[in-house]
């Protein structure tokens, strides 16, 4: 059965500037969807990855994940249950801490003034649990040392403290750990060291992990599925080899050629026309056909379906 | 889990200290260790008064009008007594009442400011924190109290609360009523800046951790954002305590602070300036030039402190 | 070969700090001919922003240049002050960096800041500078150049906006530019439209560039040759072919083993153990032996030698080590 299973999903956004300018500007409200009826599902013990440009969304759906983001329709269910609607308190405290997230930033994500053993317990010693050693013994699964429960983050580097991060997330003995671009901020050789941790971990804790990225060279290395956003919508969904060797969307397409490539020496890319559209006034129909290149009228007017094309997931009129 | 070592011993809190930058920047600057020290000196001879001074002012018997008006230094025509700052016309010792008056200034100081502090802070991080209309509403108060002056703020809530206090316990809630004006009249700006230092702390990542784990909203602004907007607030707590000693100063010395029976630095001001041009001048020189001392050694103090913890500025 | 357009020389940069003196640039020594783009790689802290802003004299005091020698054009700069250097800034060297915002006034419109630019450095016509801001947008693609150039900055997105400072850069005809993370802040998509731009343009106009990054893509498909630095020092200097494929120096050897495209289809990714020494805690001798597999007693206490092109700062480089 699947871990995570997320219907419909759609996240919006009130951006309109307050009442007062509202008025005196003669604006009317603006909305921002953020995430548009997205549909997925996260097998137990797997790697899911949702990979897009900034803005599209994957930080936001991760964030209504695990339950930090209501949603503004659909459903996310975590073994079963809808947080958003589940009104069993206890029920909720189980799904809780199964649930965690790590965070792209991490200078930002653990409380400077707090010393490590404190931040590492937290999630365990708010819930009145025994606390005795974990931290130390966490500090030793994430390679750090006993020694380090004692000290405060800005002691750390970027790494170390990932490590940190990922032994907090690991203190409530969860299921499902959500990784919001958890290397982004890291160099190349230090992201190898947590990534390689990241797996380990995930077979020894039999953890399932939706990992969050826009590096796509670290999502085909980690995840078993890859979910593509544009715009708040997911536009294709496919295993790593069907995803990087049989692109079937254009906007994947594009993404794959655009990114730099280690050995493309002297590449002479055609570079993708034009950027992102304004979120708030997204194209009509399929969100990317100003910059497709194989743009049909049909694709100005409808919003093409999440369709099944040889065993991929696909949103677009003509993909074949 | 005994099979783990016990760790070794973290640093505790007062190495951190020393070894901090603030320390090291400290020890490299005159200002600041000058003014401490001034700052220290005032402040243990204001609470240890009763030991320094050489007689208590507001003892009766211990006065003797014969004393009055005697110039510092120089024996008294009368009584032979000789006294280091000389006495006022009632023949106390003014290096005595100075001290005994500090202890007042420098009490009702502290209590405003603490007062303001807990008030602004508390204010602050709920209107950073829950925001809306709880935002709205506080910060706009917050903005109208911020048009009038101070110590215009501070007269009129003294006025009030004289006003609503029964006549016999007018004196003796006279102090009281002096910190509740001024740390009323000076909690904006802590909460200006603990709900500016909150909105950027809230939306750090260890926030959402600590919300993702359900603790609720009041641990996450006590125990998370809290320590971490301190810093300028222990900018804006000395500046405002240089502030406000000077607000009860002049207060008191508009006659609307401390009353004679318990003078203040202000009162004392005010009681020497009367016996300025009659000669008596060390009635009203003494006591400024401490006031003076006081609140300059503060407000640099303060100054230090908020380049000092500025990271850009160093 | 002909001069070369800048070229330092055992150039170092010191900061005295509370715990010591600290070299965050140490004894780096490169050539960048006309029309080439060098590439400067290396982890966060390395020095790599701290080399490029000794050169245009951007240094934050007390970071000062205590050794080596930079010359533009055969004009040695590295000990000119003030005015002068603010000249040579607009006029010979052009400056991109990571956040276009931090590069454009945002009180003036676009075109006047390009006329300003030109006039200042150029002996042209406010007309004649006029004409070129319209032509220098086009040039960098912002469509409506026309009637773009009385846009404000905010009125642009990011992409755009980085294109602007790449036509503010260029538009004194500078021998040189320094790009400071140039994409770091942009979408993929953007980020390769930027490449392609810079890469045409230096190209067209035989400018010499200093692309600092630390995305090895970026390194492989826009640089000529590339600088890796570690800890302050340069690690090894050639053409970036044959140190993307066949490094010479362990550090650049795991730093592109331990990319997930080299360890393609292995379950684990190759790593390097340990992070990059702070500053004030460099190791004795070769600054990367408490990190590397090869290291012997040699490298702990001789300091290794400085590199020329084609060399790595190793006492055993490897050969013939092939990673992608
Ligand atoms: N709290 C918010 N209020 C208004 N708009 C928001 C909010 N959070 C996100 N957005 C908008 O929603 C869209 C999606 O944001 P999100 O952070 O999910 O993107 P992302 O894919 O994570 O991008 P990045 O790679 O930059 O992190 C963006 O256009 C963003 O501006
Ligand atoms: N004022 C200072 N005092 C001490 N060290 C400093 C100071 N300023 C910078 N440094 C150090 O100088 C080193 C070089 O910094 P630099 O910005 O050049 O790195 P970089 O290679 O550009 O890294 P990044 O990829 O993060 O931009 C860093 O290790 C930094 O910690
Ligand atoms: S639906 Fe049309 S516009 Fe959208 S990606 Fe497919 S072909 Fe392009
Ligand atoms: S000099 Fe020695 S320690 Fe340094 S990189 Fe070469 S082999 Fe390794
Ligand atoms: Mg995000
Ligand atoms: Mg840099």
């Amino acid at each position: 059965m699947a871990l995570v299973k997320v219907e419909n999903l759609s996240r919006v956004f009130d951006v309109s500037k307050p009442w007062l300018n509202r008025v005196i500007e003669r604006r009317s409200k603006a909305f921002l969807t953020a995430v548009s009826e997205v549909d997925f599902e996260v097998e137990a013990r797997s790697t899911y990855a949702l990979v897009g440009e900034s803005g599209s969304g994957k930080s936001t759906i991760g964030k209504m994940l695990v339950g930090l983001l209501k949603p503004t329709s659909g459903t996310v269910e975590i073994e079963g249950i809808d947080l958003a609607s589940e009104t069993d308190a206890t029920k909720i405290d189980a799904i809780r801490s199964d649930i965690q997230m790590i965070f792209q930033d991490p200078y930002a994500s653990l409380n400077p003034r707090w010393r490590v053993r404190d931040i590492i317990v937290e999630p365990v010693a708010s819930r009145g649990g025994k606390t005795d050693g974990l931290a130390e013994k966490l500090l030793e699964q994430v390679g750090l040392s006993v020694q380090d429960a004692g000290k405060f983050p800005h002691e750390f580097s970027g790494g170390q403290r990932q490590r940190i991060c990922i032994a907090r997330a690991l203190a409530s003995e969860p299921n499902l750990i959500v990784c919001d671009e958890p290397t982004s901020a890291l160099d190349v050789s230090v992201q190898a060291q947590v990534l390689n941790l990241m797996s380990d971990l995930k077979d020894d804790f039999g953890l399932t992990y939706v990992l969050i990225s826009h590096d796509l060279t670290v999502v085909r290395h980690m995840a078993e599925k890859i979910g593509v956003l544009y715009l708040g919508r997911l536009v294709e969904e496919a295993a790593p080899e069907d995803l990087f060797q049989r692109p079937k969307h254009p906007y994947t397409q594009m993404l794959l050629e655009a990114a730099p490539q280690m050995d493309g020496f002297g590449r002479e890319v055609q570079p993708p026309e034009g950027e992102i559209p304004d979120p708030i006034n997204p194209p009509p129909g399929c969100a990317f056909h100003p910059r497709c290149p194989i743009s049909q009228d049909v694709c100005k007017r409808q919003r093409p379906e999440m369709r099944v094309l040889n065993g991929s997931r696909v949103a677009c009129h003509l993909a074949e | 889990m005994s099979d783990f070592p016990i760790p070794v011993k973290p640093k505790s809190r007062l190495r951190i200290a020393l070894d901090s930058d603030l320390f090291y920047t400290f020890r490299r600057s005159p200002v600041a260790m000058v003014s401490a020290a001034v700052v220290l000196v005032l402040v243990l001879s204001a609470i240890f008064a009763p030991l320094i001074a050489p007689t208590n002012p507001f003892n009766p018997a211990s006065l003797n009008l014969m004393n009055g008006f005697t110039p510092p230094m120089t024996p008294n025509a009368f009584t032979g007594e000789s006294f280091f700052m000389g006495t006022d016309d009632q023949g106390r010792d003014v290096f005595s009442t100075i001290l005994y008056g500090m202890r007042i200034s420098l009490f009702v100081g502290v209590a405003a400011v603490f007062f303001a502090m807990v008030l602004g802070i508390t204010l602050g991080l709920i209107s950073g924190y829950v925001g809306g209309w709880t935002e709205t509403i506080i910060m706009r108060t917050a903005d109208v109290q911020l048009t009038f002056p101070s110590i215009l703020v501070a007269m009129l809530i003294f006025g009030i609360a004289k006003g609503v206090t029964p006549v016999e316990y007018r004196d003796q809630m006279a102090i009281w009523v002096l910190i509740l004006a001024i740390g009323l009249s000076d909690w904006v700006q802590f909460a200006r800046v603990v709900r500016g230092a909150t909105l950027v702390e809230k939306n750090k990542e260890y926030v959402q951790a600590a919300r993702l784990i359900g603790r609720t909203p009041g641990a996450i602004m006590l125990r998370h954002i809290l320590p971490n907007v301190l810093s300028p607030v222990l900018v804006i707590a000395t500046i405002s305590l240089a502030l406000a000693i000077i607000a009860e100063a002049t207060l008191s010395f508009l006659g609307v602070g401390a009353p004679p029976t318990q003078p203040s630095l202000g009162t004392l001001i005010r009681i020497g300036q009367g016996f300025l041009f009659s000669g008596e001048w060390w009635i009203l020189l003494f006591p400024a030039i401490t006031l003076l001392a006081l609140a300059l050694s503060v407000n640099l103090l303060g100054d230090w402190l908020r380049d000092a913890l500025n990271p850009r500025l160093r | 070969m002909a001069d070369p357009v800048l070229s330092i020389r055992d150039l170092s940069v010191e900061i005295p700090t509370r715990h010591g003196i600290v070299r965050p640039v140490d004894g780096v020594s490169y050539d960048i001919q006309a029309g080439e783009i060098l590439g400067i790689v290396g982890e966060s802290g390395a020095g790599k922003s701290m080399a490029g802003n000794a050169v245009i004299g951007l240094l934050n005091p007390p970071a000062h240049i205590s050794k080596g020698e930079i010359w533009l054009n055969g004009q040695r700069i590295d000990h000119l002050k003030g005015d002068a250097m603010r000249r040579l800034r607009g006029k010979e060297i052009g400056m991109v960096f990571q956040d276009p915002l931090t590069s454009l006034n945002p009180l003036l419109r676009i075109g006047d800041q390009l006329i300003e630019t030109m006039l200042t450095h150029l002996p042209i016509s406010r007309t004649e500078a006029e004409k070129r801001a319209v032509a220098a947008l086009e040039e960098v693609g912002i469509p409506g150049a026309a009637a773009r150039v009385n846009s404000y900055p905010h009125e642009f997105s990011g992409g755009m906006r980085q294109r602007v400072v790449i036509a503010l850069a260029l538009c004194a005809e500078p021998s040189l530019v320094i790009a400071d993370e140039p994409t770091t802040a942009l979408d993929v998509s953007v980020q390769a439209q930027i490449i392609a731009l810079l890469r045409r343009l230096c190209r067209d106009r035989g400018t010499a560039v200093m692309l600092i990054t630390h995305d090895m893509g970026v390194i492989a498909e826009a640089t000529d040759r590339v600088a890796v630095m570690y800890a302050g020092r340069l690690a090894e200097l050639g053409p970036v072919r044959d140190v993307l494929t066949h490094p010479q120096h362990p550090y650049t050897h795991g730093l592109m083993a331990s990319t997930p495209l080299a360890s393609q289809g292995k379950s684990r990714l190759h790593q390097i153990p340990g992070a990059m020494p702070r500053l004030d805690a460099v190791p004795d001798g070769c600054a990367f032996n408490p990190r590397c597999p090869h290291a012997t007693d040699k490298c702990r206490q001789a300091p290794v030698p400085r590199v020329s092109n084609g060399q790595a700062a190793c006492w055993y480089p490897l050969v013939d080590e092939k990673v992608i």
